[in-house]
């Protein structure tokens, strides 16, 4: 049985320890918003926030996350969509097929939260999702809309 | 001005003249039972108001990134008139579809149709609906129709003033006769259509609410995995159950088909891990010495191959090319591409002994229902497919769905339960539908003053029609082998005019299956043409565009989008210190394309820093859809060009993962400059065409950064050292 905080949720989940926690959000906690697309860490589509930083569900056995971590999904970046990167991307009307949306937005605010103002270097460093639709230029405008209209808020 | 007469006899014929194409209204009870109005809110099949004025427009294409979804509502609304802020939209299903005599026509999303094909009849579908709600206002009113106008969802009598909203005369519209005469607008009266609107399914993309076919959850779904022999011909000899029947989870181990086995458990992951240690002996065929190397010896042979299939001749070439004018030649080669769909193929299946029902995100969903009917030994009206939203298409989920046939025989051996069956990412890489190999040989006369005075281009490889096909099979002959390169043609016309020109192709189908891959064969056809036409101009000593215009003369569409780029780009001025530039054109999908490219390159690194495109489709539905189908297709040809390629070894992909299948990513996306210039005389398609110009520009411009031409693709292979 592991423990978690998923959301904010703590949840006893009785399943193998070695189970990748995106398989354990998929498929026990059901949460679908995180995507498989790899399994190996490589493509990002599984990108979730553990205690705020960016990571790769689909290889972090869930023995390896503790149960005061922090775990937040896409489900639960905000509560309705109000996130400032998630306003970004709806301004800029950015996805394409989606798939992959929801690792890039939470890559996207991780980055955000670090470095309020990336530069191009930051973004091309950080921001390492595939996305086979072909979005990225605009997910690099919505990631810098992002961070001038959190300025702004911050600003005002 | 389009004038449409539509009577039931018109249906019929235009039925068989467009290969199944049916508008066909659905009336649900006859005009004499108005006094019973139904509460029924399908106007007609293509529109559907609530009471509330919400509009459902029915689409029944699929929606995997494109846009299609928001482009095929937005001609609908236009002619429908209804209020944009209130449309929502729909897939009926491909059950349903038959059901009613194929009343939406066909399902089939690929080769950049989605509109272009369509657009007349869904346009009519919107057309009619609204002047059966006018009809219903004015009969309510009892005033005459003519006197009535629509603007918003809002009828207005225009004599008294008065007005409804649709959703109050939906029902009553519903029982009004079919119109036999529609007019559609004019596309320079479109507000609706034609305008760079969001797109309607967003949202549900940010929040991650949107369902996609992996995302599919069912009251006692089983979850499974599977494997197939990884060689190519390649079958199962035996496996061991047993060994992992035990293991957490696991329902069942089923032989799928011959080549393939299965590990039904509750969940995937249980499935999958059981599947990872499930000891399998397979019996690996014919196939284990077939490696890249002698894919590319069949290839060569056919280059020189006397035996070939004429695509176009002019003039005689084999004459001037044999006599003695300045010969240059080259071969280009391009490898196996995957598709790599961000979600790995999947579909769920639901069966009983009477029933089966597949849910699956499908490029095609009667392809989908045939498969399913077809595995589950069922008449085809004992089943359906829901169609979910796809994570990428790119022709992958079209005429392939052994995804589907393989979850319903699952469901099989579950009646009454739904089992979802994904792929993992290894299985998706090493059972693709790949972007076929060819080669292609070109040879060109010169004369003194740089006219090209012959060229012959021989191309050698795959067909993709061939497994599909039997009159393919019979002549050896494959059409869309020659997209791009056609002596006219909606498909791809060639836009060059030399007095003797022969193409011609020696098909060679090694045992790798291919597959319809966006841009098909296009991608390699224009790369071929467009950096061979540079290698021309540089040995004529004329400046590429010159080059170009002179022999695009006669094709004054081709030029223009062409002329476009490099005014964009300032080919006539010098680029920056560093930066190098490559141009390219053709036209395939029914669109006119060109792509000018920015590169510099650094230790033998290449940074494409700007690419500009142009295209002419002829009509542009939503420019701000278009403008992304441009961008992404860019990324999609891109990574093919740098890094794409799965080697095949053994009778094996090698490539596995994206760790050894290298796609672009953010830091090598260039800035994309998006020009659309529709002429408005034809309609084209979008999402693919560009894809075809993004490489050879990139490759014209290393060359004029390096010296070095590459022939042999992907670009990583090369050095471009000194
Ligand atoms: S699924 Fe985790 S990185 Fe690809
Ligand atoms: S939007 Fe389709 S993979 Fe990124």
């Amino acid at each position: 049985m592991a423990r978690l905080n998923i959301n904010g949720e703590i949840r006893d989940i009785d399943v193998d320890p070695e189970t990748p926690l995106l398989w354990v959000l998929r498929e026990q906690a059901g949460l679908t918003g995180t995507k498989f697309g790899c399994g190996i860490a490589q493509c990002g589509a599984c990108t979730v926030h553990l205690d705020g930083v960016a990571t790769r569900s689909c290889a972090l056995p869930i023995s390896a996350v503790g149960p005061t971590q922090q775990i937040v999904t896409i489900e639960g970046l905000s509560e309705d969509g109000s996130h400032p990167v998630q306003q970004a991307w709806l301004e800029l009307d950015v996805p394409q097929c989606g798939y992959c949306q929801a690792g890039m937005i939470m890559a996207a605010a991780s980055l955000l939260s670090t470095t309020p103002k990336p530069t191009d270097e930051d973004i091309n460093a950080e921001i390492t999702n595939i996305c086979r639709c072909g979005t990225y230029n605009r997910v690099r405008a919505a990631i810098k809309l992002a961070a001038e209209n959190v300025s702004e808020a911050q600003k005002g | 001005m389009t004038v449409a007469t539509l009577s039931r006899r018109n249906f019929l014929i235009g039925t068989a003249a467009a290969g199944g194409l049916s508008l066909g209204f659905y009336v649900p009870f006859p005009v004499e039972a108005q006094e019973k109005p139904t509460v029924l809110p399908e106007v007609n099949a293509w529109v559907v108001i609530h009471p509330d004025d919400t509009v459902v427009i029915r689409i029944a294409r699929s929606e995997m990134g494109q846009g299609t979804l928001t482009g095929l509502s937005q001609l609908v609304a236009e002619e429908l008139e209804c209020d944009w802020l209130k449309v929502t939209t729909e897939y009926p299903t491909p059950g349903e579809s038959l059901r009613r005599n194929r009343v939406w026509g066909s399902f089939s999303t690929g080769g950049s149709r989605g509109i272009r094909e369509s657009h007349e009849y869904v346009r009519q579908g919107g057309a009619a609906a609204r002047q059966m709600l006018v009809a219903a206002a004015a009969t309510f009113w009892k005033v005459p129709a003519a006197e009535c106008s629509t603007a918003n969802g809002i009828i207005t009598h225009n004599p008294s003033g008065r007005t409804v909203t649709y959703g109050a005369v939906a029902s009553l519209a519903a029982q009004m006769p079919v119109p036999t005469q529609l007019t559609l607008k004019d596309p320079k009266d479109w507000k609706i259509a034609g305008k760079p609107l969001p797109r309607l399914d967003t949202r549900d993309k940010l929040t991650g609410k949107q369902v996609y076919g992996v995302d599919l959850s069912l009251p006692g779904m089983l979850n499974a995995s599977i494997k197939a022999c990884p060689v190519f011909g390649g079958k199962i000899r035996s496996f061991d159950a047993a060994a992992i029947s035990t293991m957490p989870g696991v329902r069942k181990v089923v032989q799928v088909d011959q080549t393939s086995v299965a590990v039904v458990a509750d969940t995937w992951w249980q499935a999958h891990s059981a599947l990872s240690a499930l000891p399998i002996v397979w019996d690996e065929g014919p196939n284990t010495g077939v490696n890249s190397d002698s894919i590319a010896a069949m290839l060569e042979e056919g280059l020189d191959a006397e035996e070939a299939v004429l695509g176009t001749s002019i003039g005689d070439a084999g004459s001037v090319l044999s006599g003695n004018a300045k010969i240059v030649s080259a071969t280009y080669s391009f490898p196996y591409q995957a598709h790599a769909t961000m979600e790995p193929m999947n579909a769920t299946a639901l069966y009983t002994p009477d029933k089966c029902e597949v849910w699956v995100p499908t490029q095609n969903g009667e392809a989908s229902l045939a498969a399913a009917a077809q595995a589950a030994g069922l008449p085809i009206e004992d089943c359906e497919v829901h169609k979910l939203h796809l994570g990428g298409g790119f022709g992958r989920r079209g005429n392939y769905q052994e995804y589907v046939r393989q979850a319903v025989r699952l469901a099989k051996e579950f009646p009454g339960l739904p089992v979802k069956l994904i792929w993992s990412r290894e299985e998706d890489m090493l059972h693709g539908a790949y972007h076929p190999v060819t080669q292609c040989r070109l040879k060109a006369a010169l004369d003194s003053t740089g006219n090209v005075t012959a060229l012959h281009m021989r191309i050698s490889g795959q067909s993709i029609l061939w497994p599909l096909r039997a009159e393919v099979r019979e002549t050896g002959r494959d059409p869309a082998v020659f997209q791009g390169l056609n002596d006219g043609g909606a498909e791809g016309a060639f836009g060059y005019t030399i007095p003797n020109l022969l193409i011609d192709h020696a098909m060679r189908n090694p045992p790798v299956p291919p597959g319809f891959w966006r841009g098909v064969n296009l991608n390699q056809n224009a790369l071929y043409l467009e950096c061979f036409i540079d290698e021309l101009a540089h040995e004529a000593r004329i400046d590429p565009l010159d080059f170009r215009r002179k022999l695009l003369v006669n094709h004054p569409k081709h030029l223009a989008v062409l002329e476009a780029v490099a005014e964009r780009v300032g080919w006539e001025r010098p680029a920056d210190t560093g930066i190098h530039r490559g141009l390219a054109q053709i036209m395939g999908f029914g669109s006119y394309v060109a792509a000018a490219a920015e590169v510099s390159v650094t230790d033998s690194q290449v940074k494409i820093h700007r690419i500009v495109a142009a295209t002419n489709p002829g009509h542009v539905v939503n420019p701000a859809q278009a403008e992304r189908q441009v961008e992404g297709s860019f990324v999609y040809g891109l990574s093919a060009c740098l890094f794409g390629e799965c080697t095949i070894t053994g009778g094996r992909v090698e490539q596995e993962n994206f760790d050894t299948y290298e796609v672009m990513r953010m830091d090598q996306m260039p800035a994309v400059e998006t020009i659309l210039m529709p002429s408005g005389d034809f309609w084209g398609g979008v999402g693919e065409p560009t894809i075809a110009v993004a490489g050879p520009a990139v490759l014209n411009a290393v060359f004029a950064a390096t010296g070095k031409r590459i022939r042999k693709l992907p670009l990583k292979n090369n050095s471009l050292g000194a």
